[in-house]
């Protein structure tokens, strides 16, 4: 990570405001003393001591900087759709400080010579941290194991053969094991290749209706309940990508009953959306796909009683001609970077669901833990990456104003309460939101210590 | 939706106002029409028939209207269909048999429809093999668009011309056991049906193997079973859907052998329906897989007369899309 | 609103058409009549009805919808398009004097789609025009060669014929202004 550190000497005191970080128990008024980089002092009233001070607005909230554990950035190979500067463009828009790649790129990131392209890349973009994700298998086509302890070392914090599940259960057993060497999870897209078959959408009566073939939520559910097994087998950490059914979540929670090592995580869309909402618009084609109202309402249950580690968008960038054909030749995909906080906000918090602590567990601190990452939290000594929300702003969403180079998105005008004031990696301010009063403050002291 | 809730279907139950025009100006599907449209398009086709009895069959109420048929499914029954009705109403008809390789090709529906529209047609007529491409041409393009076939999910004048037939010989629909027997979940055929059927009041029921019921078929507003017997008991019409023998492959039936057994329409299975029961299959037919020979060709099919219907209804559909003024809804 | 034609009046017109008619034509074995939907039909069949009173034979008498002969499908106003029905014509009209009967005479445009529509069923010895009413302001070159009443009007005016067996009575009444009449 190549974020340059503010100033070696002048340090930065963030002063006042709120400041929510589940991993040190705060929740409360709290300042942030930051020197190069990283959090110095956590604490009421620090003093000042020739620090630029940035007085936060009461009514923001500094969080530990948000971790984004499933996007795709589709650098290599397509950039068409996205690249990885306007990716972590869209991320810090988006309020997140890092974000995991996902490897189906082309070629896939199967060697530790994409990954370090990658990281590359990301470094000179210098905005969002960029975490690769590993394939697991060459190719991601199931067949032979990447060099996993190669890819570890050439930066990458997990493996995964996203778009496509690990579909031979031996092969997922021998993956859980070797990666646990390296305390790396394994991230599995589940799915049962027969049965999801050429479907497009959940099956069930609006698929029907609409003459879409479906695909039932069995098909991820045999796969959640397979790694579940493998993982309790092997000891190795299985982390389950955008769980949508019920059948799943009542899997994981299971096996965490029983102490094994399952993580998983769930999307803004399937929280929030179901597949009353189909119709021929292919920016409802997603898969998992939409699932029927009582999975949707599984998967809050699931973030209420924690079953649910991480919400994660699944950031599927498509460009707006691959999009614009028949429902079942469109690719399946949405992006979410750049709507996910403020869905959440609204979803969430404003709903009552959930209290901005646990938020912010689902949003950093865990997805920081799963990867082994060093946020995730404010604790001193971590890093200066921290999201600034405004949880009263108003704002709609505007996807042509996206810095995603996608506007594939259901949520498009949708009007939402709850967003992202400022985005400070390293202590250093990568974005500050224009649209919310008082954010001005974070863009002034870039500006200082810029000049 | 494309098919209303049972519940929202049952209202429509109420006697129509009649009504002299469309309010859409394409057919996309069953689904988007009242059944006072319904009925003005089944009486205009009751009129057309007309036309087809005389020695000059062709009258001039489309002269000078372009019609492009663009077909990306081999279809012979509803292109030489459509195109003998826009012919006897004096349209210029071309017919396109676009490739479904065209995608593989590199171009899209949207472009290939964008290519037809620039030479100014007035109405597309389009069969594809996904479900929702009518919808979505009628989002892009400004030709009026008439769904000949899309997916699994309408074929509106299939349909049409089904209900049509069915009143010619029982006038009052509302009071008819309909059984549709065969592959439900891949229908286009069954979708329309559905939704017509159940528009004008009708019982329906649906049979197949229970691996060729829709998910949530139960929402349809149909009983659902995978009891011909029960399906035929006392059915006033016997609707019969093709089988597609590739489906053997996708383990959703073992062999036509069996499916004939089990499902295939004959002489004494068709005795537990009314006596007066018509069989109507919307063709081709698979002689010895859905349907017995001697019931295709015996007294009670009116498998012909449906396709003659069919002339009769695209027709009329033409007709009413036509002479809606345009800039209409 | 103003009544110009009450029912004994209709009634006395029509049986002076069906007396010209005969007068006009020997040979009642080639005659048949076509009404012209709506009201053209009810008006043929009371003149088919007054010749079976004169001469004791029965001329045929069939429907004719020109719905499809129209050359105003697409420019219509906004107002509805007309709904198609069937037409019935029972006899070859090979080698027979048809008359064709309309209830107004106004434009001459829906005279020319019943001539392009009676071509289609066959090649008449004669086509010979009966209105009831013709109220001037031809747009095309026709003329009729039997007129109940010649009803002078301005173009705003529309006329209305009413019969009693489509609108349960008879009446011939002139109104201002014209709402849409295109007879």
């Amino acid at each position: 990570m190549t974020t340059t550190p503010r100033g070696d000497e002048q340090p930065l005191l963030l002063k006042g405001g709120r400041m929510v970080d589940p991993a040190q128990g705060i929740d409360g008024a709290c300042d942030l003393l930051v020197r190069r980089g990283v959090v110095e002092r956590v604490g009421r009233d620090l003093p000042a001591e020739g620090a630029v001070v940035i007085q936060v607005p009461a009514d923001l909230v500094v969080c530990p900087g948000f971790v984004d554990m499933h996007v795709h950035l589709r650098e290599p190979g397509q950039e068409h759709k996205e690249t990885i500067a306007s990716g972590a463009a869209a991320a810090v828009a988006g309020g997140f400080t890092a974000v995991a790649c996902m490897p189906n790129t082309d070629p896939v990131n199967d060697h530790a010579g994409v990954t370090e392209e990658i990281l590359r890349k990301a470094a000179a973009a210098g905005l969002a941290r960029v975490h690769p994700i590993g394939a697991v298998t060459l190719g991601s086509r199931g067949e032979r194991m990447t060099e996993i302890g190669e890819l570890r070392a050439a930066g990458c914090v997990a493996v995964s053969d996203d778009g496509h599940p690990v579909a031979d259960a031996l092969m997922m057993r021998r993956a859980l094991e070797y990666a646990s060497m390296f305390e790396m999870p394994v991230v599995d897209h589940c799915e049962d290749p027969s049965l999801k078959g050429d479907g497009s959408a959940h099956e069930g009566y609006y698929a029907s209706a609409l003459g879409i073939r479906g695909i039932p939520g069995a098909a991820e559910e045999i796969m959640v309940a397979r790694d579940v097994t493998l993982s309790e087998l092997t000891g190795g950490a299985a982390h389950i990508a955008h769980m949508s059914t019920r059948g799943s979540l009542r899997a994981v929670r299971q096996g965490k009953e029983r102490g094994v090592r399952v993580t998983c995580e769930v999307t803004p869309h399937h929280f929030i959306l179901t597949d009353e909402a189909l119709s021929y618009d292919t920016n409802y084609k997603m898969n998992p796909p939409l699932r029927e109202a009582a999975d949707r309402d599984a998967m809050i249950a699931g973030l209420v009683d924690g079953t649910i580690d991480v919400i994660a968008t699944d950031h599927a960038p498509h460009h707006a001609d691959e999009k614009a054909v028949e429902f079942d030749a469109a690719p399946f995909g949405i992006i979410g970077l750049e709507t996910a906080v403020p869905l959440v906000l609204d979803r969430l918090l404003h709903a009552g669901l959930l209290p901005l602590g646990r938020l912010v567990e689902l949003l950093a601190t865990n997805p920081a833990r799963i990867l082994g990452l060093p946020g995730g939290s404010l604790a001193p000594g971590s890093p200066a990456d921290v999201t600034v929300l405004a949880p009263d702003a108003t704002a709609t969403v505007a996807a042509g104003e996206f810095r995603s180079l996608a506007r594939n998105t259901p949520f498009d005008g949708w009007r939402l309460r709850g967003g992202v004031a400022a985005v400070l990696i390293a202590g250093r301010t990568v974005h500050a939101n224009a649209q919310v009063a008082g954010a001005g403050v974070f863009a002034a002291a870039a500006d200082d210590s810029a000049g | 939706m494309t098919l209303p809730p049972a519940a929202d279907r049952a209202a429509t139950g109420v006697p129509a106002q009649p009504v002299q025009r469309l309010r859409s100006r394409h057919l996309l599907g069953v689904a988007d029409l009242t059944p006072a449209e319904v009925l003005l398009i089944l009486d205009t086709a009751e009129a057309m028939r007309e036309v087809g009895t005389r020695t000059i069959k062709k009258v001039p109420a489309l002269r000078g209207k372009t019609v492009v048929n663009l077909f990306f499914e081999p279809s012979t029954r509803t292109r030489t269909s459509f195109e003998i009705a826009e012919k006897r109403l004096s349209a210029d008809t071309l017919s396109v048999a676009a490739s479904s390789s065209s995608v593989a090709k590199g171009e899209t529906l949207v472009d290939t429809a964008r290519n037809i529209e620039a030479m100014a047609p007035d109405m597309i007529v389009l069969r594809h093999q996904s479900s929702g491409a009518c919808q979505m041409l009628a989002g892009v393009c400004s030709s009026r668009i008439i769904n000949a076939g899309d997916g699994m999910h309408e074929h509106p004048t299939q349909a049409l011309l089904d209900v049509l037939t069915i009143r010619e010989h029982k006038p009052a629909l509302a009071s008819l056991k309909v059984a549709i027997v065969g592959d439900l979940l891949h229908s286009r055929v069954l979708r329309s049906n559905v939704a017509l059927l159940g528009m004008l009041g009708a019982d329906v029921w649906v049979c197949g193997p229970t691996t060729m019921i829709p998910p949530g078929v139960s929402r349809f507003g149909v009983t659902a079973t995978s009891s011909v017997d029960a399906a035929v008991e006392g059915a006033d019409v016997v609707m019969l859907l093709r089988i597609q023998l590739e489906r053997m492959r996708g383990h959703f039936f073992p062999s036509r052998r069996e499916y004939f057994r089990l499902f295939g329409m004959s002489a004494e299975r068709l005795a537990r329906a009314k006596p007066d029961v018509i069989i109507m299959h919307p063709g081709p037919l698979n002689r010895g897989v859905e349907i017995a020979s001697d019931v295709a060709d015996g007294p009670y099919s009116v498998i012909l007369e449906q396709v003659s219907n069919g002339v009769a209804v695209r027709m009329a559909v033409l007709y009413l899309l036509a002479g809606l003024e345009e800039g209409g809804a | 609103m103003a009544v110009v034609m009450e029912a004994a009046l209709i009634d006395r017109a029509l049986m002076r058409i069906s007396h010209e008619i005969l007068e006009r034509n020997r040979g009642l074995e080639e005659l048949a009549l076509v009404g012209i939907r709506t009201r053209g039909v009810p008006i043929a069949q009371r003149i088919a009805g007054n010749l079976f009173e004169i001469v004791r034979h029965r001329v045929p008498s069939g429907t004719l919808d020109i719905t499809l002969y129209r050359d105003d499908l697409m420019r219509h106003p906004v107002g509805p398009q007309p709904v198609l029905r069937r037409t019935e014509i029972p006899f070859s009209i090979d080698e027979r004097r048809i008359l064709l009967v309309d209830d107004v005479l106004f434009t001459g445009r829906t005279i020319r789609a019943a001539l392009d529509a009676l071509v289609d069923f066959g090649r008449p010895l004669a086509i010979q025009l009966v209105v009831l009413v013709d109220r001037g302001h031809r747009e095309l070159p026709i003329k009729a060669d039997y007129v109940g009443k010649n009803l002078p009007t301005s173009i705003r005016e529309s006329v209305q014929v009413r019969l009693a067996e489509t609108d349960g009575f008879d009446e011939v009444s002139i109104r201002e202004p014209a709402s849409e009449d295109r007879s």
